[in-house]
């Protein structure tokens, strides 16, 4: 068969039409891998609510407990504390809790907590820069490496961002958003569900 | 003997490889201290799988016996700390080799055409030797493992849109587990090595199509004998590889040194804060990354400009990412007449002098904490990191450059 024979055209669209067919194919069987490390079936099934009780908490102290693999921290922060929130509003990049995936509806306050019981806040442990834990700073003034304006808060050691008592982000640090509250109830007074919002009941 | 080399010669090429790649492969004669890196790095690689294939029989990637199984590696296992010792400063070790050899290549010009592709293949190495290194050190599940872990997969979070499922996929959970721990020992032990041999084989089959760079950055094929053999060049085998005797047994001296006496070196080598367990709830207070890795997680940390789109936690790793990048183009970027230092000008020799410094700046500023002028000195070292690659095209063109003799002096 000489070369004048042959339809080059004709060819070269077999051989694209093989090749995406043969590309269709290879996407098929790569899926079932890339899929195998999304997080499994128990993964997803871990991460119940967890219950706290803090009638032995006292004013102004830092409670770590653990709710889905995350540090959740919980403070029963003093009158001076809920001051500091007010001062500090300036100095904050997000100081009405605009970003409305870092807290529920019912936390979009000063306190970033349930209005009935202010004082009280829960947040989830890990600095919305690259996932460190920040370190409690809440000690005002000098004498905490913090400046003598610091009017307590939270620092984070890896990269430097600050938050203040509400975990509200301040302005000119790396962490790009507030720290996220997650949902929780009272159960009683002292009685935390920490993984259910007020609204919801107990999964 | 001549009979079984005949017999294996008609059915692989045996003796034709070898003549090919040792004992007729010509050298430029003129190599110096800097060329001893590349097969040190050889080496290297070779310790690395060959420790970790031992590390391997008594490690258990499990987050609840992780941390216990290094312990009775370095306690219980007959000369185990040994063997745990020449893999963990190993790494650290390898990575000097590395930079070395990379130094090397940007003083002589040995990522200059026709040698792009080698450049190419090394960058791709040096990164997947970073993958390696950094999946490797989640597995003590130490607390800095941990926490390195955390900071560097919370990176990918970054990117809009797609970054959230990402790492979630590259965790396989909501937090860095159990799944995490066993897919870095599956890329750790098998993924990643196996391609790091697949590419150093395509970097030596590069480098020996084009032949080796030399102090003098002259071709040494321009100048061949009747015989075609090059004037300058002297037979790999058994020069070189004699000499390359000489370079492994002085860095095995060192190496043995740092394993025996200073296994730790002061935190450099090997991190205190590893020697607790992973704890989910507590970061260290001081998190650093290795010493290897502490120029780039400088320049990410130096991006603190809130005024970006999209946000400075975005555009640090953005610089971090590009910083790597870059250093891809070096072949495209250098536009002087001359390779080797030797018979550049001055304009190149000051740059290359302020870039060696801002890096090492760059690295000592990522091992201390980002507070005050430590930030400021960051956002400069990260201005001459990325001034050194992107004016090299002015710099290099404007460059005095000498005669450039015909042999190798």
């Amino acid at each position: 068969m000489s070369d004048q024979n042959i339809d080059k055209g004709r060819r070269r669209m077999l051989t694209l039409a093989t090749s995406a067919v043969g590309a269709v194919g290879v996407g098929f069987a790569v899926t079932p891998f890339v899929l195998s490390m999304t997080p499994s079936a128990r993964a997803r099934a871990a991460g119940a609510p967890v219950e706290v009780d803090i009638s032995k908490l006292e004013d102004g102290v830092l409670l770590t407990v653990e709710w889905r693999g995350k540090p959740v921290w919980i403070v029963k922060r003093t009158p001076a504390m809920m001051e500091s929130l007010v001062a500090v509003k300036d100095l904050l990049s997000d100081p009405d809790s605009d970003v409305e995936s870092q807290q529920p509806a019912f936390a979009k306050n000063i306190g970033r907590s349930q209005d009935a019981r202010s004082e009280i806040s829960v947040m989830v442990g890990i600095c919305t820069h690259l996932g460190c834990s920040p370190l409690e700073k809440f000690a005002v003034g000098p004498g905490n490496d913090m400046g003598d304006d610091w009017l307590g808060g939270y620092f984070c050691p890896c990269h430097g961002s600050k938050f203040d008592m509400s975990g509200r982000v301040y302005s000119n640090v790396p962490a790009p958003t507030n720290l996220e509250i997650p949902p929780f109830k009272f159960l009683t007074e002292t009685q935390i569900l920490i993984g259910v919002g007020p609204e919801e009941g107990v999964a | 003997m001549e009979k079984i080399v005949a017999w294996i010669d008609d059915r692989f090429p045996m003796t034709k490889v070898w003549e090919e790649h040792m004992a007729k492969y010509y050298a430029p004669k003129n190599f110096n201290f800097w060329y001893y890196f590349g097969s040190l790095a050889i080496l290297m690689l070779v310790m690395q799988i060959v420790t970790g294939i031992f590390l391997t029989m008594h490690y258990k990637p499990d987050t609840e016996l992780a941390f216990t199984s290094v312990e009775y590696i370095m306690r219980d296992v007959p000369w185990g700390w040994l063997i745990r010792y020449l893999h963990a400063i190993g790494a650290s070790m390898f990575f000097i080799v590395v930079y070395l050899h990379m130094f090397r290549a940007m003083i002589y010009g040995s990522y200059r055409g026709p040698r792009e592709l080698i450049w190419i293949f090394g960058m791709v190495i040096f990164i997947a030797l970073m993958a390696e290194s950094f999946m490797g050190y989640l597995l003590p599940w130490g607390n800095m493992s941990f926490w390195g872990a955390q900071v560097i997969i919370s990176l990918f979070g970054a990117i809009p849109y797609v970054g959230d499922g990402l790492v979630e996929w590259l965790r396989g959970d909501f937090v860095i587990s159990d799944a995490t721990l066993n897919r870095f020992f599956a890329f750790h032990v098998a993924a990643v090595p196996l391609a790091l041999c697949l590419l150093v084989y395509l970097h030596i089959v590069a480098l020996h199509k084009v032949g080796s760079n030399n102090p003098d950055g002259i071709e040494i094929k321009e100048n061949k004998d009747e015989n075609g053999i090059p004037k300058d060049g002297i037979p790999f085998h058994p020069y070189y590889t004699v000499k390359d005797i000489v370079g492994v047994v002085v860095f095995l001296m060192v190496f043995s040194a740092i394993i025996f006496f200073v296994p730790e070196l002061d935190g450099w080598f090997l991190e205190k804060d590893n020697f607790t367990p992973a704890d989910p709830l507590t970061t260290p207070p001081h998190i650093v990354p290795l010493w290897y890795f502490t120029p780039y997680y400088s320049i990410l940390r130096a991006v603190t400009w809130e005024w970006l789109p999209g946000g400075a936690k975005l555009w640090g790793v953005i610089a971090m990412g590009a910083s790597l990048v870059i250093l891809f183009f070096l072949p495209w970027l250098d536009k002087s007449p001359v390779k080797s230092i030797r018979y550049r000008g001055p304009l190149f020799k000051v740059a290359l002098a302020i870039f060696i410094v801002a890096f090492i700046m760059l690295g000592w500023l990522g091992t201390q904490p980002a507070e005050g002028i430590n930030t400021l000195l960051a956002q400069i070292g990260l201005f001459i990191y990325f001034g050194f690659f992107l004016l090299m095209p002015i710099y290099t063109k404007m460059d005095k450059t000498k005669p450039v003799p015909e042999r190798l002096t």
